[in-house]
């Protein structure tokens, strides 16, 4: 499957989900309506597609200038050797997107590590908590709206007293 | 000088003079600044020569707490609870700029200095700092436990 036979197959196959398609440095970037990602990745998982292994989930934040996070998957096929990314857009508002942990089991700790430094809801997740940030930590560190240089010590500080 | 002002004064010589040579160090190595601890503590560079060769991983046995690395504010309470396991007399050597004062880090996660969390006796800058630094940190340590009023278990108090 060539990449421009593959691009018509995702068409055809995944409808209105698709809502564009461009190409990045040779490997094909599909962005997804983002309360349609589960069902598409279902698909893209199997054949003849193949997508068995999602290599990295992560997002950015637009939200000063275009008031959206932006999910990107990354997906790879090991019977053809090919990646594929993946964009879904999520309004800054209210960010939440369907969990994929039921499709690729190491989506847990990666959708919990979005929902850490970005405050991202994955519904349906069995255990949506923190993952690197410690208990009582406040706020979401790699949100743009977080505060410069803001730490939350868990002991008293010298400079504090 | 009465004589036993005299006979104190030599012991703390004494005192500080097994203390700078005897240091048993507890390394708590958390990133890159560990490589550099390696070959400070291994044969080419060798820490032993210094009597600083006895490493010990339980801070219960150890004299000098060397910290190396970053600290983030998630480990710094770690870091407290092994410095205050510490029996005394102890020492703390900041090995590396993140240790000093956060180093290139200056966000939401990591602790700038540790000075914040323990006291720290010798502060050795650096991104990581050649082992020559380090050993020069040490000799500077030895000086200050030498020069140092030494706490001993039968010095009568105050």
């Amino acid at each position: 499957m060539g990449p421009e036979t593959l691009i018509e197959e995702i068409r055809t196959r995944l409808g209105p989900s698709v809502e564009a398609v461009s190409d990045s440095f040779g490997d094909p970037v599909i962005l997804l309506r983002a309360r349609d990602v589960r069902a598409a990745m279902a698909v893209l998982r199997e054949t003849p597609f193949d997508y068995a292994l999602l290599l990295d989930l992560t997002c950015v934040d637009f939200s000063a200038s275009e008031g959206r996070f932006e999910l990107v998957y990354h997906l790879y096929a090991m019977s053809r050797g090919v990646r594929l990314r993946i964009k879904a857009s999520v309004p800054a508002s209210d960010p939440a997107v369907e969990t994929l942990v039921g499709l690729w089991k190491n989506a847990e700790w990666l959708e919990r590590e979005v929902f850490d430094m970005f405050g991202v809801r994955f519904e349906g997740h069995p255990y949506l908590k923190r993952i690197l940030m410690y208990e009582g930590f406040e706020g979401y560190p790699l949100r743009k709206s977080y505060p410069w240089r803001l730490g939350q010590p868990r002991i008293p500080l010298k400079d504090d007293v | 000088m009465s004589g036993f002002d005299f006979l104190t004064t030599r012991l703390e010589t004494a005192i500080g003079w097994g203390r700078k040579f005897s240091l048993f160090h507890y390394p708590f190595i958390t990133a890159c600044c560990g490589m550099e601890y390696m070959s400070t503590a291994c044969a080419h560079f060798d820490i032993d020569r210094f009597g600083a060769g006895l490493t010990r991983f339980s801070p219960r046995q150890a004299d000098l707490l060397l910290v190396v690395g970053t600290i983030t504010h998630k480990l710094a309470p770690v870091l407290k609870t092994v410095y205050d396991q510490m029996l005394e007399p102890k020492w703390v050597i900041a090995f590396g700029a993140c240790t000093v004062s956060g180093g290139i880090y200056q966000n939401y996660a990591v602790l700038q200095g540790i000075d914040q969390v323990i006291p720290v006796d010798i502060l050795i800058p650096g991104c990581p700092p050649r082992p020559e630094m380090v050993l020069d940190g040490l000799l500077k340590l030895q000086d200050k436990i030498q020069n140092q009023k030494q706490d001993w278990r039968w010095a009568r108090k105050p």
